[in-house]
């Protein structure tokens, strides 16, 4: 069979897959989902908020920013992972002992205020927008490559697709759905990483093969380290070093924070830790989703290094002087059809040549790498299929985690609780679809019309994420002297001051985006981290000289400090 | 008030506060420390076929984020016994 059959097989069988989970659990278990206490186990719960985690960004873009970026990726290796240490450790046993369903009814309460509500409300949604505007270019690249179509068709049937599944159950079954989804999108990337790890270092485990030895043809060691090779080859081509990479050390710094205080910031991922029984579930949950995320991203930079290699000696030749385009492998002729790899024959020599500068003659897009490694490396259809199964899997199990959310935020916490309190739940219900839908179109629009690439879109979510909700949650738990002034004029000005200078730098004049021009030298994707420094500066001054917190608050932040007596977690 | 007194109740927050800030003390050091502010420092130590800063930044900092939360997942639990709050 070839790869076109298998892949629509594979993809039709996982997609066969969800929609049945989604239906049998959906029988038994509406009420369970929503009132939490229903408990799930804390090991699924991990793996059910992992597969909500790793989104298209994670899957098809990062290890491609890696491998293009070397050290610099980096930041998002640690940014995302680390901020599950914050959440474990300060925000979920706390959280879940409060034991209500949204972040903005944590904040509306122990603010002691309908505005710090509403405040949160609005940063919920436009976090989940943003992110979720990175997910559909991520399946568009999917399903360009297998459609063999360009990359706008691709997201507009991703659109359809995302829409379809949304609307058929992928909201009430989502938790086992998304267990499902993290089995086939983990056995989709370890597969490809452990065949190349075995081509070329000899160790099954891509995390040793990493630091290992090239081997040759015939499995004997060349006594060339990977790392020193790539380093070679990056110097050769005009790349900075690729353990050392380009961004300066302030930026690395900063973005590597709004990442992580970001990451413990998100709605969509805080929501997952109320769903749990205990207390004590919500802690070791947390460790489990990052066992599970680790499982991957450790993957990432080993896969990253091993397809640039790959990548460099099969366009330039083992002598580095260009290989002639006529006996090009069929993936370069593939991908080039979606538009994503492009050749232009500057010196008219017949020879593809890869490097940094005017004389590079291939413009490839980042985020093709994980797609175009099983074919770079000649592995067999069925790999290249499983690996389309699996971004989708990434892809549709974070969207529908975050469609959730929108419509919970816009339908719930926003129209019901603050502009229109006695809807009814028909309507509700409408507005939750308006919403869902809505997502999607924006989605899709963001999806043709890239800022960026797709982790670079998603990253800007995590600066709003860190510089809004993070603190006024730590605040929130840990200071019993926060009071609503306090911290609704720190969530307006952190965001504020963090959107703007990201609007200011990416939309209205990017010209100016270079480190020359920015604060300190910290670019857009890392000025959430000061945005959230603001945020606790202006809330600890502003609540200096206001009115002192009521007691029945003060006492509540005291109840949620210990687990005994946690309830079920319920739905206001 | 599930605390005998206002003392141990204080006594259970100060020794919590004590446990997270000194896990998070480690987990700042392999991340912003060992990943990034001294990475050039340490990427003059080879270990296996890595500079040892950049093993740090893409391999290091995530095993050792992991064991982190383990580590608090079993001490938070012996708090909350020792103290009495544990849930049944």
């Amino acid at each position: 069979m070839d790869v076109q059959t298998l892949t629509y097989l594979i993809v039709g069988v996982t997609f066969a897959l969800y929609i049945g989970i989604a239906i049998w659990s959906r029988a038994g278990s509406t009420k369970e989902f929503y009132v939490a206490g229903g408990g799930v186990p804390p090991v699924m719960n991990g793996m059910a908020t992992a597969a909500d985690w790793m989104s298209a960004a994670s899957f098809i873009s990062l290890a491609g920013i890696v491998s293009f970026t070397g050290y610099d990726g980096s930041v998002y290796l640690m940014g995302w992972t680390g901020g599950y240490v914050l959440l474990a450790l300060c925000m979920a046993p706390y959280l879940r002992k409060f034991g209500k369903f949204t972040v903005p009814d944590f904040i509306g309460d122990r603010y002691y205020s309908q505005a710090a509500r509403t405040v949160a409300v609005v940063c919920a949604i436009f976090i989940c927008f943003t992110y979720i505007a990175g997910q559909m270019r991520g399946v568009g690249v999917v399903f360009s490559r297998f459609l063999e179509v360009d990359v706008e068709t691709g997201v507009y049937i991703g659109m359809a697709v995302v829409f379809f599944y949304a609307v058929l159950g992928g909201m009430k079954g989502i938790t086992y759905t998304q267990v499902a989804q993290y089995c086939v999108l983990i056995f989709a990337f370890m597969v490809p990483a452990i065949f190349i790890s075995v081509m070329m270092t000899g160790h099954v485990l891509p995390q040793i093969g990493f630091g290992a030895e090239l081997i040759d043809a015939a499995g004997n060691g060349t006594g060339v380290y990977l790392l020193d090779k790539l380093d070679g080859l990056s110097a050769e081509l005009g790349f900075s070093q690729y353990t050392e990479g380009s961004k300066s050390m302030i930026d690395v710094f900063f973005i590597t924070g709004a990442l992580m205080f970001g990451t413990a910031g998100l709605p969509h991922v805080i929501v997952r830790f109320f769903t749990v029984p205990k207390v004590k579930d919500a802690r070791v949950s947390a460790g489990w989703a990052l066992v599970f995320i680790a499982i991957m991203y450790t993957t990432i930079p080993a896969l990253a290094a091993f397809s640039r290699v790959n990548m460099i000696e099969t366009i330039n030749g083992p002598e580095s002087t260009g290989v002639a385009y006529e006996t090009a492998p069929e993936w370069i002729k593939n991908w080039e059809k979606t538009g994503l790899i492009t050749w232009d024959d500057k010196n008219s020599d017949g020879n593809m040549y890869y490097a940094k500068g005017p004389e590079s003659e291939m413009k490839i897009d980042r985020d093709i790498m994980v797609l175009a490694t099983p074919e770079i490396a000649n592995l067999p259809a069925w790999v290249i299929a499983l690996v389309a199964a699996g971004g989708l899997a990434a892809a549709l199990s974070t969207s529908a985690g975050l469609l959730l959310v929108i419509s919970t935020s816009v339908s719930h916490d926003l129209l019901k609780k603050n502009l229109m309190p006695d809807i009814s739940d028909k309507k509700e219900l409408m507005f939750a679809r308006i919403a869902a839908a809505l997502g999607i179109v924006m989605a899709g629009y963001f999806g043709i019309n890239p800022p960026g690439f797709v982790a670079a879109v998603v990253a800007i979510a995590f600066g709003l994420a860190a510089s809004s909700l993070f603190p006024a949650i730590i605040m929130g738990i840990f200071s019993r002297t926060i009071n609503k002034e306090g911290a609704i004029a720190g969530m307006v000005i952190g965001l504020a001051f963090t959107a703007s200078y990201i609007i200011y730098f990416k939309f209205v004049n990017v010209a100016d985006n270079n480190p020359d021009n920015w604060f300190l030298g910290i670019s857009p994707e890392g000025i959430g981290m000061l945005g959230m420094v603001i945020n606790f500066a202006v809330a600890f001054a502003v609540s200096k000289v206001t009115a002192a917190v009521p007691q029945n608050v003060v006492d509540m932040v005291e109840g949620i400090r210990f687990p005994k007596g946690a309830g079920e977690a319920h739905d206001h | 008030m599930s605390f005998e007194s206002n003392e141990k109740a204080e006594g259970y927050w100060r020794e919590n506060l004590r446990l997270v800030l000194s896990l998070l003390a480690v987990w700042a050091f392999v991340s912003f420390g060992c990943g990034i502010l001294l990475v050039d420092v340490l990427n003059e130590i080879h270990f296996m076929g890595f500079k040892l800063g950049f093993w740090f930044a893409q391999q290091g900092s995530m095993y050792v984020f992991v064991a982190l939360i383990f580590v608090y997942v079993a001490k938070a639990n012996a708090l909350d016994k020792k103290y009495d709050v544990h849930e049944d």
